[in-house]
């Protein structure tokens, strides 16, 4: 393996301006590019989680995909990401993936319907090894041995949650991407179901925890990416949450307020969706501190330790 | 937290009870319509202004009747009584298992529909399986890579076939392998001038295979069109885009996730398609002169022998609803949504 | 990639010249078809006679164009009936209640349950055979798919908000059905009325084929290909074999602007 891997701060998986278009049909016989994902950036370290915050529509499942390579066939893609310090090409996305990067994907529809959920979780793997290592796995999740015997729609959602889960750490996975793991659980449950990827980031392996729930990936994140319209606008660590006045980004201080305890202050208006073109910072319709210079186009720097793509962070 | 804990009993009794409840309502439901067929089909005869009797006495058949045999006719055919008597009285024949006299045949209807039946059957049940085999096959091909060279031809093939009426196929087929290569029969099931009592099995077969093959060639289409359809919705699925993520190969996911959720919707489809053959043999057997089913209601509609066409109907309609309960049933067995959670999926 | 929109359209219009030409030229070449001339009988296809000529020496081209015209009006008719019918029983098992819904289910099955060719013989032989067996065999028999389709449509319709607002408001069922329901229905119905086609030519070719249908007298195209039968063992293979392509084509024609309608109905599916 590749020594630098060892050195400090060579992150485990680096996506840097990744973007993500479709081509779409405009009109009669017009078409038309859709960017779903303008410019992404997220870093995940070994033995952290990291978690992408985006509401729905901001593409976050996409990035999910094209870490794995499996964007759809109509979908182009650009920018870069880099796994343990070098290029992941598509080759190597399909070499890699379910061995060094796992996806835990966010619902029972990503289990066969009518194959028992052991079979899955073992995915076909029938030697004694392997069902031994089942039988762990679904304990240390606190299900019973006959849930193997179970089809997926006999699964509650908690349940289901957890036999994903399982699924990923049947091998030693390096990266764990975890798709919205909790929506439509119960907070108790929900909590539990972050707990665990926090136990998989502890066992030593990077989590990239997708989720629209800011309070909820505050319970375990070590990192956070915040996405508005396709872009990552804002990156800090899970102590930057903690007052307002460290956040870097109008967006992410927006959704700082937005929380409970923080006053729940709801944000007027709604993300652009892909299809409308705004030029310079998407967010600048919304944004109170919006000025001239924020029409054109908008670098992201490093700000007080994390990133932001603002050009009026730290000013206002 | 506490519907979490709880895990779904998989009670047995309960599920062979449930089953039994379903395959019951499924078989009531098909008397039901078998009955309802039998009052259309009745109905349907019974308004035509082909006067069968009228047509029929002026037919030879009915001057080597007797006079009672006529007698019987009359009253059958009760000039003058409601149709819903007429309907009773043949009802109840049918019921103690007279389906009358057939007027062209001389004979016991019963007994007609068992001779054409027997030699369309074997028709039929080849077809079935050839069609039902290739199209399944076709189908999980063309789906596997959509858009890609296998799928065209499956998809264009099928759009072909589906565009032709099965006669004219059966005419192509019998152009190309009878009247100029010259390798197989013209028509009939036997040879001409042999008795069927002489007609070994190899000359039947021989005879059977250019119907066979145009009722298959047409079959396909349909079938495979279907599991490519599933396939490809298959393909695209949530799960199997979740095998990928895992590193399975296509290969593997064809076989482990492909063929396993495609076969049941299939094997229905190939069940309830039943009449579609039945109806492909009715044109395929006239091209051919295949002594069949088929043939027998083209001959009993134009010759207006009513009590035939109507017996041919209840048959084949029981035959199309026994294919139809059969997927239903499979279904229930196959499916553990069904099974064992009692509800479709 | 290539704009399949534009090939769509482009394939569509190409069709729908086709069948129009076929079916007008029918009208012009109707005597033309009759006309017997012993002189040149029993031709194989030749310049002059493309799909040369029959025993009676009537030119199989025109005979063909002719009957195939007559096949298309007939399937047009029939087809719209279909469409008619099933969009009525659709609708009234949708939103006439549970009595009337397991009526039309009921009757849909029962039809199913008939062997399609067998049910058409039947009524053709109720309708006293020749050209209104046909019809409305044909009519009577192809609905019940699209009709189970449009019920399912007109249900999940009905649980949609703003039906039930104009439920609310007090509009009866039939006002809110063609007021509010028909324009969502529109799509649907019109491919569905398209992809009949296909299905009436066909059962009317093959119903006529078999003797039930149109008369002897009349080019249809199932007249021509049972007529054909005769001479097929003397090797009279342009006879059976020109007719079947041009119905083929013609059919697929019906099935290329049924496609096309489709793509265009649904901008998901344009976008492969």
């Amino acid at each position: 393996m590749d020594k630098t891997i060892e050195k400090q701060g060579v992150p485990l998986l680096e996506v840097r301006n990744l973007s993500v278009s479709f081509t779409q049909y405009q009109g009669l016989f017009g078409r038309t590019r859709l960017e779903a994902i303008k410019s992404l950036n997220v870093t995940v370290k070994k033995g952290e989680i990291t978690a992408v915050i985006g509401s729905s529509g901001s593409g976050k499942s996409l990035l999910a995909h094209s870490i794995l390579g499996l964007l759809p066939y109509n979908a182009s893609s650009g920018g870069e990401i880099l796994f343990q310090g070098s290029l992941l090409t598509e080759k190597r996305k399909k070499d890699l993936r379910g061995k060094e990067i796992v996806l835990v994907p966010q619902s029972v529809s990503y289990l066969d319907p009518l194959m028992k959920v052991g079979n899955q979780i073992r995915n076909g793997r029938n030697d004694q090894e392997w069902k031994e290592k089942e039988q762990a796995v679904l304990k240390r999740y606190g299900l019973g041995e006959e849930t193997e015997q179970l089809y997926p729609f006999e699964l509650s959602g908690g349940m289901a949650r957890r036999i994903l889960i399982s699924t990923a750490v049947m091998g030693t996975p390096q990266l764990v991407i975890a798709d919205e793991p909790t929506p439509g659980l119960h907070i108790e449950a929900a909590k539990r179901v972050l707990g665990h990827f926090r136990e998989i980031a502890d066992d030593g392996a990077g989590v990239l925890l997708i989720t629209h729930d800011l309070e909820l990936a505050l319970e375990v994140a070590d990192s956070i990416a915040v996405l508005y319209a396709g872009i990552t606008v804002e990156e800090g660590r899970k102590e930057d949450f903690k007052d307002e006045k460290y956040l870097r980004h109008p967006y992410t201080k927006a959704l700082y307020r937005a929380m409970p305890e923080h006053g729940f202050y709801s944000l007027p208006g709604n993300q652009p969706y892909a299809k409308d073109k705004i030029a310079g910072c998407p967010y600048r319709p919304r944004c109170p501190f919006a000025a001239e210079e924020c029409k054109g186009s908008i670098q992201g720097r490093q700000l007080n330790g994390g990133y932001v793509r603002c050009v009026r962070a730290g000013e206002v | 937290m506490k519907r979490e804990e709880k895990f779904p009993v998989l009670k047995k009794e309960g599920q062979w009870r449930a089953f039994g409840l379903f395959a019951g309502k499924q078989i009531v439901r098909m008397a039901a319509l078998l009955f309802l067929v039998s009052i259309a089909a009745f109905f349907l005869l019974s308004i035509s202004p082909v006067d069968p009797l009228k047509t029929n006495v002026g037919q030879a058949a009915l001057g080597s009747m007797t006079d009672e045999q006529i007698a019987k006719l009359e009253q059958y055919w009760g000039v003058g009584v409601p149709m819903t008597e007429r309907f009773l009285s043949w009802a109840g024949d049918l019921l103690r298992g007279d389906m009358g006299i057939s007027l062209l045949y001389r004979r016991p209807v019963i007994q007609v529909i068992g001779e054409k039946l027997s030699n369309s059957l074997w028709l039929m049940a080849a077809a079935w399986l050839l069609s039902g085999t290739a199209g399944f096959l076709l189908g999980i091909l063309a789906g596997k890579k959509r858009g890609g060279l296998l799928d065209r031809f499956v998809t264009g093939y099928s759009l072909v076939m589906a565009s032709t009426p099965a006669f004219w196929i059966a005419m192509v087929l019998l152009m190309v392998f009878a009247v100029w290569l010259k390798i197989l029969p013209v028509g009939f099931s036997i040879p001409v001038g042999m008795s069927a009592e002489e007609a070994g099995i190899g000359e039947r077969i021989v005879h059977a295979i250019l119907p066979a093959a145009a009722l298959s060639l047409t079959g396909i289409s349909n079938i495979a069109l279907q599991t490519r359809e599933k396939m490809v919705e298959v393909m695209e699925s949530d799960y199997v885009l979740f095998a990928r993520a895992r590193g399975d190969s296509e290969r593997s996911i064809v076989w482990r996730h492909g063929i396993r959720n495609v076969a049941l919707p299939a094997l229905t489809l190939q069940f309830a398609s039943v009449s579609e053959i039945f109806g492909g043999s009715v044109l395929v057997e006239q091209v051919f002169s295949y002594p069949g089913l088929g043939q027998a209601a083209i001959a009993a509609g134009l010759g207006s022998d009513v009590p035939l066409l109507l017996g041919i109907t209840i048959i084949s309609a029981a035959i199309v609803f026994a294919g139809n309960t059969a997927a239903s049933l499979l279904y229930g067995i196959v499916d553990p949504r069904i099974r064992r959670g009692g509800r479709k999926g | 990639m290539k704009n399949r929109r534009l090939t769509t359209v482009i394939l569509m219009a190409v069709a729908l010249v086709f069948l129009s030409a076929v079916t007008a030229s029918g009208y012009f070449w109707k005597e033309a078809a009759l006309a017997t001339d012993f002189s040149r009988k029993d031709l194989s296809p030749s310049i002059a006679f493309l799909f040369g000529t029959d025993w009676m020496g009537r030119d199989m081209f025109v005979r063909t164009i002719v009957g195939l015209s007559l096949s298309i009006r007939i399937g047009l008719l029939t087809a719209a009936a279909s469409a008619v019918l099933a969009f009525l029983m659709g609708t009234a098992a949708a939103v006439m209640g549970k009595k009337t819904d397991s009526l039309i289910c009921g009757l849909i099955d029962v039809i199913m349950g008939i062997p399609h060719i067998l049910l058409l013989i039947l009524i053709s032989y109720a309708c006293g055979r020749g050209f209104w067996g046909v019809v409305v065999g044909v009519s009577l028999t192809h609905w019940t798919s699209l009709a189970r389709l449009i019920r399912g449509e007109v249900l999940q319709l009905k649980e949609s908000n703003y039906i039930r607002i104009a439920e609310r408001l007090g509009h009866s069922r039939w006002y809110i059905a063609f007021r509010h329901m028909a324009p969502c229905l529109f799509p649907q119905f019109a491919v569905g009325l398209v992809l009949l086609f296909p299905h009436a030519i066909l059962h009317e070719a093959s119903i006529t084929f078999l003797g039930f249908g149109l008369s002897p007298e009349q080019p249809a195209i199932g007249v021509i290909l049972s007529e054909s039968m005769q001479y097929l063992a003397m090797g009279k293979w342009w006879l059976a074999l020109f007719p079947g392509i041009l119905l083929l084509v013609t059919v697929l024609m019906f099935h290329f602007i049924g496609q096309g309608l489709v793509r265009l109905v649904n901008p998901g599916s344009a976008q492969e």
